[in-house]
């Protein structure tokens, strides 16, 4: 077995229990938890793809790096909004939940029929 | 594969320094405003505004001239190393359209986010004009963005905007649906950010252009094809991927709302647009296609059932988006079909851009106008509504014209799209579509009918204030549903594919009683499935009414009711979730089989 296909595993298996723990977990901070996760995962694919330059005679192709410098900076800054936002709710509303038709949901002018 | 050869045909064009301006001039807005704060933070976003929508016209004027898309080369790199900016039509059509609402925004905003005399910077104020300039600016370097990545940076950028308008009042109600649709367009982007690893990995370049010349159908390219597409569906909330949206564009305040239902939902539904037709045309098959345009025939008959069975105006209008989010969808089947793996009608891609910029003029109209009467009622309860249209006629006059524009009454641009998208239907032999089509028209008529019914009724007690409601910002949503009804007016054939004189004078008497009949049809259909609460007890005519439709209506409120049930569940988050995963091996395995 290669490096590349080790990496390439670890990044699908990261990528999966990612995704299973954002669409299972009903806690919000372990969703955006499982959401860096999968992101890892992500990126460590794109790592891999940058092997291929290596193919061409390059030490490995610089720009997928590229890309996943930036795609850190965005997961970033995507964890640091939901958080923020998880706290906000958790100060105005007492406790965190992302179930739509809660308790906690049924503000004052919102109406359920 | 051998590693690609860079191609250097391609240099920047006179006029392409406008494309950078374009996304400059409201990013260097943004960043003004946020040192500046408070008070002039609102003047320069106001100031940048018409500045704004000067470049976007100047770029149509370089682009008519120049009959060929504008490129420019950021630093004078060409790709695949480089980024490269491009304008064609489409991009040129929807960053027109966006400026021009953005533009009305900003004017109607003025009265709600107005910072309070006597404070020198209020949180929300401030809050949302910087958001808004940051949507404008992330919404052009979406049109404009010339490879799949700076297409995702760029959308990223339009989510992370766009998910704080949604709480701006800070209700916990709002934060949470902020929350959700920030977690859920999180998922979307990242299977979007694996498909174009996955074309990178394949084709070792992400420029569009370059792309589309070396695309072939393999399995690689059809696992990222089909992850991108759901990836963008989500985020554009399509029916069934729609768990965020609803409470998100209601529950905003309403110039937040005309953003979100009118632009932010384009941003992705026009990197899908770029992606299937110019990144890898036909590629996708006549099975995928096909299941897109499914999607979009049942986002139009679940939003409009529920739209109808809301209870708030501006629920109502949130899924009426959802509704009409379907309507632009269907335009990939008609525009591929058949064994052919070419773009066969050009005219239906016209057809569904239009209709995208006649909903965001009409839809954004409508969210202010919700807001006005919301400001003047303190409450938007569709059977309280009565006595509005005699306390804020222009805002109910507007609503009206923004909901017949969306209908498709001509001349309105929705009118226009309608006309190609049928053409489209009948010349591909495709009936359903034809269906599809016309009932989108019917529903439409329907929601907008029950609510001007509600309003048009007399007043129980004298209960509209109109104290709280500025001349101003009924002026800004009478100007966009005027704007979308006009839009049919326009000469779009230098923009868009249509072929010179097909488009049929949208003025005559037999146009004009075609359009009629969605509107009786969809009068029906708010009888049989609307709220109506108490019966009018008044008019024995009504009475024989009430009990001839009694029983069919028994019959559909059944079936909405059932409908409210699904669309409940689909909106829990495990549900959606696995929903999401369904639908990319759906995707996956209908490209698979038309390969």
């Amino acid at each position: 077995m290669s490096a590349a296909t080790v990496f390439g595993l670890c990044g699908a298996a990261l990528a999966g229990l990612g995704l299973y723990g954002l669409i299972v977990n009903p806690q919000p901070l372990r969703k955006i938890v499982a959401f860096n996760l999968l992101g890892s995962g992500v990126f460590i694919i794109f790592g891999i793809v940058a092997r291929r330059g290596a193919a061409a005679g390059f030490g490995a192709d610089p720009v997928p790096q590229a890309l996943v410098i930036t795609g850190m900076v965005v997961a970033f800054s995507a964890t640091a909004l939901a958080v923020a936002l998880l706290l906000r709710l958790f100060q105005t509303a007492g406790s965190v939940t992302l179930d739509a038709d809660s308790p906690a949901n049924m503000g004052t002018d919102s109406v359920d029929a | 594969m051998p590693y690609p050869a860079p191609a250097l045909d391609e240099v920047t064009t006179t006029g392409g320094f406008l494309l950078v301006l374009s996304f400059v001039v409201p990013v260097a807005a943004a960043l003004l405003a946020f040192v500046a704060g408070g008070r002039p933070a609102e003047r320069i976003a106001l100031t940048s505004m018409p500045l704004g929508l000067a470049i976007a016209i100047a770029i149509m004027v370089a682009l008519k001239r120049a009959g060929a898309p504008l490129v420019y080369l950021l630093g004078g790199w060409a790709p695949p190393l480089g980024i490269v900016l491009r304008a064609d039509g489409l991009s040129a059509v929807m960053m027109a359209i966006t400026a021009v609402v953005i533009g009305a925004v900003g004017v109607f905003g003025r009265t709600d986010f107005r910072t309070p005399s006597g404070s020198v910077e209020a949180r929300a104020p401030f809050a949302f004009w910087i958001l808004l300039l940051a949507v404008w600016g992330a919404l052009n370097m979406v049109f404009l963005g010339g490879d799949l990545f700076t297409l995702y940076v760029a959308l990223e950028l339009l989510t992370f905007a766009a998910v704080p308008l949604v709480c701006l009042d800070g209700r916990a109600e709002t934060l949470q649906a902020a929350l959700r649709y920030l977690l859920f367009a999180l998922l979307g982007s990242v299977l979007y950010l694996v498909g174009t690893a996955l074309l990178y990995g394949s084709y070792g370049t992400l420029d569009i252009v370059l792309l589309s010349r070396k695309i072939q159908a393999e399995p690689a390219t059809l696992a990222a094809a089909a992850l991108m597409t759901v990836g963008l569906l989500a985020k554009t909330a399509l029916f069934p991927l729609h768990l965020w949206l609803p409470a998100a564009h209601a529950g905003a305040p309403a110039a937040a709302s005309a953003v979100l239902s009118g632009l932010v939902v384009k941003g992705s539904f026009f990197i899908v647009v770029r992606f299937w037709f110019d990144v890898m045309p036909g590629i996708p098959g006549f099975a995928a296609a096909q299941l897109l345009g499914v999607l979009g025939a049942g986002a139009i008959v679940f939003g409009s059932v529920i739209a109808l069975r809301q209870e708030r105006l501006k629920l109502l209008i949130a899924y009426s988006t959802l509704a009409q989010i379907g309507y632009l969808f269907l335009m990939f089947p008609l525009a591929f079909g058949g064994a052919s793996t070419r773009l066969e009608n050009a005219g239906a891609l016209a057809g569904g851009v239009l209709q995208a910029i006649s909903h965001a003029t009409a839809k954004a109209a409508m969210f202010m106008s919700a807001g006005l009467i919301y400001a003047a009622l303190r409450h938007d309860r569709i059977t309280g509504l009565g006595g509005v249209a005699r306390a804020l006629p222009m805002s109910v006059l507007a609503f009206a014209l923004a909901g017949a524009a969306l209908i498709g009454v001509p001349p309105s641009g929705a009118y226009l799209a309608k006309d190609l998208l049928l053409e489209a239907a009948a010349e591909r032999e495709q009936w359903w579509w034809a269906a599809s089509i016309q009932a989108g028209g019917i529903f439409t008529g329907s929601y907008v009918l029950l609510v001007l019914a509600h309003a048009l009724m007399p007043a129980p007690e004298p209960a509209a204030s109109r104290a709280s409601v500025s001349r101003v910002g009924e002026a800004a949503a009478l100007a966009l549903a005027l704007c979308s009804l006009l839009l049919g007016l326009v000469p779009w054939e230098e923009y868009l594919p249509v072929a010179r004189g097909t488009l049929s004078n949208p003025l005559t008497l037999e146009t004009l009683s075609t359009a009629l009949w969605p509107i009786v049809a969809g009068g029906v259909l708010a009888i049989l499935l609307g709220r109506w609460g108490a019966r009018p007890e008044r008019i024995s005519m009504g009475q024989v009414l009430v009990a001839m439709v009694e029983l069919p209506r028994r019959a559909t409120l059944a079936l909405g009711k059932a409908l409210e049930r699904v669309d409940r569940m689909l909106r829990q988050w495990s549900a959606a979730g696995l929903v999401l995963l369904v639908l990319a091996i759906l995707f996956g395995a209908a490209m698979l089989v038309a390969d």
